[in-house]
């Protein structure tokens, strides 16, 4: 793999990570993250959409009419996570009983759409499959990140094997509900986006304005 | 094969936002998207509806106490003998065959179902018609009886079975099949501990009123369940529509007639 490819693959896990960075895709990171299963098929199903999607949008890029290329775009996205929702349901049925509802929500993350706006109607197939692919791994990896704080405090398991044994089961730890619910992932979002930025200060956007009393003094 | 070929070169030259072009790609997008959707639609079909139909069975296994982990679910599945069973008359009909019926279908139909004024489960129509399993012992004598329950909690509607034993009135298990509860609070209607209390609980007391119910302060050993910690609004909707499928207008009369024998 040349160096520009393997820029595309790993420069969106941290240095231009699509939700710590880009911000975008929030809101299924929110949804899907209470367990790591249901994250982790998730982010299996993101990564196989932005992939492909990208690789069939680059193809199509010289023939794609500008007045309806959202459209066709779209038309191709869903598809897709027609095509993977079916894939899932016949072959993990458990997952897809949590998983089905936010997986036809695929559809309207804004990373597929962004790769596809951003990279693919300007670059060769193969690079915006990998671009694809790069953006599905640096959200799964957040998605990741978020899932075990969440079900670990959360219920005191990890993909479903109890950690920290909870009251419930008898065991010592009080579970937080709170993290259970949709709101904590935004918390958790943005102290890893805080992180992420002290890391690596690059990341900090600069200020729009400045208030003035700090100027005069 | 020359004339194709010239159509494609033309096509090629087209500049690309002519409306002809838009027309030509926007057809043949839709057209080879939609095959591609049916075509997995239609192969991965087959393999959905065993799924389903596993998952189903599996979990009226569980809530009769006869699954463990590994087991041949379809095989175990044949010693159950389905039922359908009219609502309103309390007894068992052969209007429909028992393994084909489907009960939410027949609870969108008009013909098939009522609509209810007093709705404590928040469903709205409730089926003439439910499917009813029921466990035999070798002998051919009734051991354990199965009934579908639905109803709605906090964001979703729980579907579910409830299995009594053969005095119609001693709850062996009770477990959900889907719901969309909130997972840790809600979703804990599947958590075995809270499932367990349900065993040997009573639907009725001595003179057939219904006392069954979920609640956060005991009153009755025999027919208390205790309800979720964090989750009062899925637990008053299991409360609810356990006495609304157990009462007069779900189950009573068919589990009178099957007690009495006159099913």
């Amino acid at each position: 793999m040349s160096q520009t490819r393997k820029q595309l693959l790993v420069d969106p896990l941290v240095d231009n990570n699509p939700i710590t960075l880009q911000v975008l895709g929030i809101c299924s990171a929110l949804a899907v993250t209470s367990s790591l299963n249901v994250a982790f098929v998730m982010s299996l199903a993101v990564i196989a959409v932005t992939g492909f999607s990208s690789l069939f949008i680059s193809f199509l890029r010289n023939y794609i009419p500008n007045s309806i290329r959202i459209i066709v775009q779209m038309v191709i996205i869903a598809s897709l996570v027609i095509l993977v929702d079916q894939i899932i349901k016949a072959f993990a049925y458990e997952i897809s009983k949590t998983l089905s509802v936010f997986v036809g929500l695929i559809i309207t993350n804004c990373i597929v759409m962004g790769r596809a706006e951003a990279f693919a109607m300007k670059n060769k197939p193969f690079d915006s499959f990998v671009d694809g692919v790069g953006n599905g791994l640096g959200y799964s990896l957040l998605l990741m990140c978020v899932g075990v704080v969440r079900e670990l405090f959360g219920s005191g398991t990890l993909f479903g094997i109890t950690i920290l044994d909870p009251v419930n089961n008898g065991g010592w730890y009080v579970p937080n509900g709170l993290l259970l619910l949709p709101p904590s992932a935004f918390f958790i979002i943005g102290f890893l986006i805080w992180g992420v930025r002290t890391w690596k200060k690059s990341q900090v956007e600069a200020r729009e304005f400045k208030i003035q009393s700090l100027e005069a003094h | 094969m020359s004339d194709s070929n010239n159509f494609f070169k033309k096509f090629k030259q087209m500049p690309v936002d002519s409306i002809t072009k838009t027309v030509i790609v926007a057809t043949t997008l839709c057209f080879v998207c939609s095959m591609v959707v049916s075509f997995a639609a239609v192969n991965l079909k087959s393999i959905q509806e065993v799924n389903k139909a596993i998952d189903k069975q599996k979990n009226i296994l569980q809530v009769a106490g006869v699954y463990y982990e590994g087991i041949d679910v379809q095989k175990t599945f044949s010693s159950f003998q389905p039922a359908v069973v009219d609502l309103n008359t309390g007894k068992f009909t052969d209007k429909f065959d028992p393994l084909s019926f489907d009960d939410k279908k027949a609870a969108q139909d008009p013909l098939l179902s009522t609509p209810l004024k007093d709705d404590p489960a928040s469903i709205g129509r409730r089926t003439n018609f439910a499917t009813i399993y029921l466990l035999k012992n070798t002998d051919g004598s009734l051991d354990k009886v199965i009934l579908p329950i639905h109803g709605y909690g906090l964001w979703s509607t729980l579907y579910g079975f409830i299995a009594l034993e053969k005095n119609c009135n001693d709850i062996f298990g009770l477990q959900f099949y889907q719901h969309a509860e909130t997972p840790g609070l809600g979703a804990e209607v599947d958590n075995p501990k809270w499932k367990a209390q349900w065993n040997g609980k009573k639907l009725t007391n001595a003179n057939g009123d219904l006392m069954i119910q979920v609640a956060k302060t005991k009153k009755d050993e025999n027919h208390h369940i205790d309800a979720l910690a964090g989750a009062t609004l899925t637990s008053n909707g299991v409360d609810n529509l356990v006495k609304f499928w157990m009462g007069e207008t779900g189950f009573k009369k068919f589990l009178n007639n099957l007690k009495n024998g006159a099913a």
